[in-house]
């Protein structure tokens, strides 16, 4: 259905390499608006490399990257967020020692007409977009290092939806949390695509984001093995995929599918 | 976005003013006092209480404690900016030689080339000493900065060569010779009988405080009440409003409390055409120049540090540099900017102190960068980044101050001295590790 439209993000062919170690060697990714694309791999893929790429942290050596139909120029992160790309790190990238409205509004604090900070209309937006999204957190004036894993997590998605991300990459969405925190994690996840913002979830296990994602893409030694719509294909042939690299007939291979003899 | 109201607001938030516990806790969270820095305080008070025992009485009087106020006031306006680079997770080791070099840079502008154009005391020559002092120091620091931020050295190597260069540089400005005497006017930075504005001023500057206290009151509550938190208790805001003014006035009352000595007395009444009456005349000091700079200083840091971009960014790097660089921000510059900062610091404090001596010398400063350090750390800095308050290293300033000149009025020999400041640093460091090991 989502495949006769533009898609939101259209990597093509992306290399990077770190001291002549290829990470990623001509990967092509899509995502339409919407839609939450799983990309796994086992760890050293070159899956959060990729994403890395897209959301500006590196620099590409080769390949286009285009953003609605349009080739876009990301060079740094803020070159992403001006697509609309928000990205939730693995490490839980949140200053540690600031509280919850200073994170969500980390690099472009509101305020006031004298160009000071305005600390009390932050916390006043913080509180609206984190009541949406979990409201029992109430803990807004001690700095983020208190708060638990799911929290400072609900504080990293807050801060990307509150600037309208269209595009949100989560890296191990769900790695450092309990499984009723996972289980919220994947609520808001569905709350989010219904809202049309297309999403990229990274993990290296399969668990974590089968049930949640409408199509993978598995990684495999810097190059993409191949992708599939999930309900095309089992669990254990996407595990065949990541380990082996073999292709089920479900899936469409791509460059770093296994040979068949 | 949704513009609905927030019923999340309603609700006693973080339940922090409706929290059961002892009531001296309840008291703390309504007042919003930070007991860490308070704690600090009643060190302070404890450590006057006991050299003015120990010294008969010598220490709390306000003589000592004017003078006191004066000697801290060069170091309390470095730690601001060294606060500020220790929670970014860098320091600065090379802050006394640029006071060193910056110093006798603005000696030999005032004595040597400002004269040849404007002649001697020429109204301007202070400050233009002083605007090229400040430009300097924030040069030095910037392009210390630089070099931290761009080429990737440690912030600790760079100081400490800056330590060694800098302070051999202070040597070459003059081949080692002493500058002396200063600008009258650029004199009056340092204190002294002139330099002090008086007890009506000091007055007029305490009540301008209170003004300010009691309005930043009024608008916390206000701004409380235009997003519907939860206000604090009126007592509470009383009880802060009337003890900040209390300790302000309190202040100035003992600043006041000091007069002129007897020559300068006389000379001050022949000035002012007073008659000399036959058992003398108190003319009270107030507050000292240099003591109103560096309270300046510290207000506007504290300013920078809480109400500014510029002072979140520098938290932030300090907690997670990652996360910082990830949300978009230029921590590079932040990095430059603040050692920019640092360095025209060191030259305000190089204005106080060569003012105060009267004199440049290329041994200006010498080991500040320690004192500097250690009262920021002393006022809960923590080395580790990431945290720190601008008022927590003046009160660390003060403790340093006070220690030494209790020690000297007790004639303890400068070995023994340095001693004991050695072991105070490490006994405050720890004790605040186990402070914040049990706060958690």
């Amino acid at each position: 259905m989502t495949q006769n439209k533009t898609p939101l993000v259209e990597m093509r062919n992306v290399s990077i390499s770190f001291g002549g170690i290829h990470a990623v060697d001509g990967a092509s990714v899509d995502l339409f608006p919407g839609e939450v694309v799983a990309l796994l791999g086992h760890n050293g893929a070159g899956k959060s490399t990729l994403i890395k790429i897209l959301s500006g942290a590196y620099r590409r050596d080769s390949g286009e990257i285009l953003i609605n139909g349009e080739a876009a120029d990301i060079n740094n992160p803020r070159d992403a967020k001006k697509y609309g790309i928000e990205t939730i790190y693995q490490t839980l990238a949140v200053a540690d020692n600031v509280d919850a409205a200073a994170n969500l509004y980390l690099g472009r604090e509101l305020r006031t007409p004298w160009g000071t900070l305005d600390d009390v209309a932050m916390e006043a937006k913080a509180r609206e977009v984190m009541g949406r999204l979990n409201p029992n957190f109430q803990r807004f004036k001690e700095p983020v290092k208190a708060l638990s894993g799911g929290q400072r997590q609900s504080v990293a998605i807050a801060r990307a939806i509150l600037f309208d991300a269209r595009i949100l990459i989560m890296d191990e969405p769900t790695a450092a949390l309990g499984p009723q925190e996972t289980a919220q994690v994947g609520e808001l996840i569905t709350q989010l695509k219904r809202e049309g913002i297309g999403i990229f979830l990274i993990s290296h296990d399969i668990h974590d984001v089968f049930d949640l994602a409408d199509r993978v893409f598995v990684m495999k030694n810097g190059r993409v093995v191949g992708h599939a719509r999930t309900e095309d294909v089992t669990k254990d042939e996407v595990l065949g995929m990541i380990i082996l690299g073999k292709v089920p007939p479900g899936a469409t291979a791509g460059p770093g599918a296994m040979q068949m003899a | 976005m949704t513009d609905q109201t927030i019923p999340v607001a309603i609700k006693p938030a973080s339940g922090a003013r409706a929290a059961p516990g002892n009531p001296l806790k309840r008291f703390f969270q309504a007042t919003e006092i930070d007991t860490r820095l308070l704690g600090m305080v009643v060190a302070m008070l404890l450590i006057w209480l006991g050299f003015h025992v120990l010294s008969d009485g010598l220490f709390l009087t306000s003589r000592n404690l004017w003078n006191l106020s004066v000697q801290a006031a060069s170091v309390s306006v470095m730690a601001t900016g060294m606060v500020l680079v220790i929670v970014t997770r860098n320091i600065d080791l090379s802050v006394g030689s640029i006071l060193g070099f910056v110093g006798m840079i603005m000696a030999v502008t005032q004595t040597k080339f400002l004269p040849v154009w404007l002649g001697y005391d020429h109204p301007l020559t202070w400050i233009l000493a002083l605007s090229i002092g400040i430009a300097l120091g924030a040069a030095i620091g910037a392009f210390q900065g630089a070099i931290i931020a761009f080429l990737n050295v440690p912030s600790f190597i760079v100081t400490l060569g800056g330590l060694l260069v800098w302070r051999g540089a202070a040597w070459m400005v003059t081949s080692g010779a002493t500058v002396a005497p200063m600008d009258t006017k650029f004199r009056l930075m340092g204190g002294g009988a002139d330099g002090s504005i008086g007890a009506t001023a000091s007055w007029i500057v305490g009540v301008i405080a209170c003004v300010f206290i009691v309005l930043s009151i009024l608008h916390s509550r206000k701004q409380r009440k235009r997003f519907g938190f939860p206000l604090k208790p009126i007592w509470a805001e009383f009880f802060v409003g009337i003890a900040s003014c209390g300790i302000v006035l309190g202040a100035v009352k003992v600043l006041n409390s000091y007069y002129m000595p007897v020559n300068l007395a006389r000379r001050y009444a022949e000035e002012h055409g007073i008659a000399w009456p036959e058992n003398g005349l108190d003319i009270p000091l107030g507050i000292a120049i240099p003591v109103l700079i560096a309270l300046s200083i510290a207000i506007g840091m504290n300013f920078l540090t809480n109400r500014t971009r510029f002072g979140r960014y520098v938290f932030a790097i300090g907690g997670n540099p990652e996360a910082a660089e990830l949300a978009g921000i230029k921590t590079r510059w932040v990095t430059v900017r603040l050692f920019a900062l640092m360095g025209a610091l060191c030259a305000i404090a190089a204005a106080i102190s060569t003012a105060r001596l009267n004199a440049a010398t290329n041994a200006q400063g010498t080991l500040d960068e320690l004192y500097t350090i250690a009262a920021a750390v002393i006022g809960g800095t923590s080395l580790a980044g990431g945290v720190g308050t601008i008022a927590g290293a003046v009160l660390g300033a003060l403790v340093m101050q006070s220690l030494n000149s209790g020690m000297v009025l007790l004639g303890m020999d400068a070995p023994l001295q340095s001693i004991v400041i050695g072991m105070v640093l490490v006994l405050a460091v720890w004790l605040d590790t186990i402070y914040r090991a049990r706060a958690r």
